[in-house]
């Protein structure tokens, strides 16, 4: 199984029926999946707070959440994801692709990059980081914590992950 | 009418309904009007009253109306293609358009000026979408419940306040007392 394949299989298998997208490259083949998957209601979004204003709406509504986005979003939704997400206990998890680690091609990235870590750790945001394929066997467990435990999490996957570019 | 006697004018038509009320006065002045567990009050995150009440409406049934405002529509205007796109009858976006940033001291906002939320909304793809004055509010809202068909209202009325106090309810149990009800409802 591809593992693109092995991400949306695990999201069905945790119940996450309403995911999220704001799109990457490194992200193009899962959210492809995504899309295709009939147990999942894909809504993308034009901006990644949009995004989790949604997925506490439907997470209210009945239905597990997730969303996919970059890491540049962190910088985006501190606001979000401490007022809402957090202040209220939803669950929330974030699969982000994490841009300028090694394999980067595009400078700018790494400038987020750096940020990334120190500012999941200041909000106390439980963080896992995918470097070899096989970390992925690892977020069945991640998915079904977050929703354990009322909590967004993060799952930074870099370059090395997803094989370059 | 400025917004907290629109807000009282539509109890008798959204009190039996969810509804999701953007941060600020609109939020306390429905708490202090009609509290009850099927109202979700936003306490933070200036802007997401739409896409979290898109959120509920799209994970289940029940009719949903989310009351926002012209200043956090302007804040968030990403929402308004992604509400056309994804088209949920069950869901009422009512914009109480006052042209002010009301909970920050009436600071004027855009749609109080040039722009067009009616216009902006249509343009982005919302295919039932209202203009009204405060004094129609209710009727409008009514036929739009009536109408099972998405509707973006946008009531105009004028700028000002009145004094409410702050909503003192942890944020926990208000999400949990409306989740509840969702559930209830939902059977």
């Amino acid at each position: 199984m591809s593992v693109d394949k092995k991400i949306v299989a695990d999201l069905v298998n945790n119940k996450v029926e309403f995911v999220t997208t704001v799109p990457c490259k490194q992200l193009a083949g899962v959210i492809d999946e995504i899309e295709k998957c009939p147990d999942i209601y894909h809504i993308p979004s034009n901006k990644e707070d949009e995004g989790m204003g949604l997925c506490a709406g439907a997470f209210m509504g009945g239905k597990r959440p997730a969303i996919i986005m970059q890491n540049t979003a962190i910088g985006v939704t501190i606001n979000t994801l401490v007022t809402l997400t957090q202040f209220y206990r939803m669950p929330l998890p974030m699969l982000i692709s994490y841009r300028g680690e090694v394999g980067e091609p595009v400078a700018c990235q790494v400038e987020m990059a750096v940020h990334t870590k120190a500012l999941l750790a200041q909000l106390n945001i439980p963080t896992y980081h995918f470097h070899h394929e096989d970390d992925v066997n690892e977020l069945d467990g991640i998915l079904a914590h977050a929703f354990m435990s009322n909590k967004p999490v993060a799952i930074l996957t870099d370059a090395s992950f997803w094989k370059g570019y | 009418m400025i917004r907290s006697d629109v807000l009282k004018s539509l109890i008798p038509v959204i009190s039996d309904h969810l509804v999701v009320c953007n941060i600020g006065l609109p939020s306390q002045e429905m708490h202090m009007l009609d509290d009850q567990p099927n109202n979700f009050y936003m306490l933070g995150t200036m802007g997401l009253a739409s896409s979290i009440g898109l959120g509920v409406a799209l994970a289940q049934s029940e009719k949903v109306i989310a009351i926002d405002g012209d200043g956090s529509v302007l804040t968030n205007f990403g929402t308004l293609p992604t509400i056309a796109n994804n088209v949920a009858d069950n869901f009422i976006l009512l914009i109480i358009d006052n042209g002010s940033y009301g909970s920050t001291g009436d600071q004027p906002t855009y749609a109080g000026m040039k722009t067009s939320l009616a216009a902006v909304a249509t343009a982005c793809g919302c295919e039932t979408v209202i203009e009204c004055q405060a004094e129609d509010a209710a009727e409008t809202v009514q036929a739009a419940l009536d109408s099972d068909k998405m509707t973006i209202i946008v009531c105009k009325c004028q700028s000002g306040n009145i004094k409410v106090p702050v909503i003192q309810m942890d944020p926990v149990v208000i999400r949990d007392r409306f989740m509840k009800e969702i559930q209830a409802r939902n059977g």
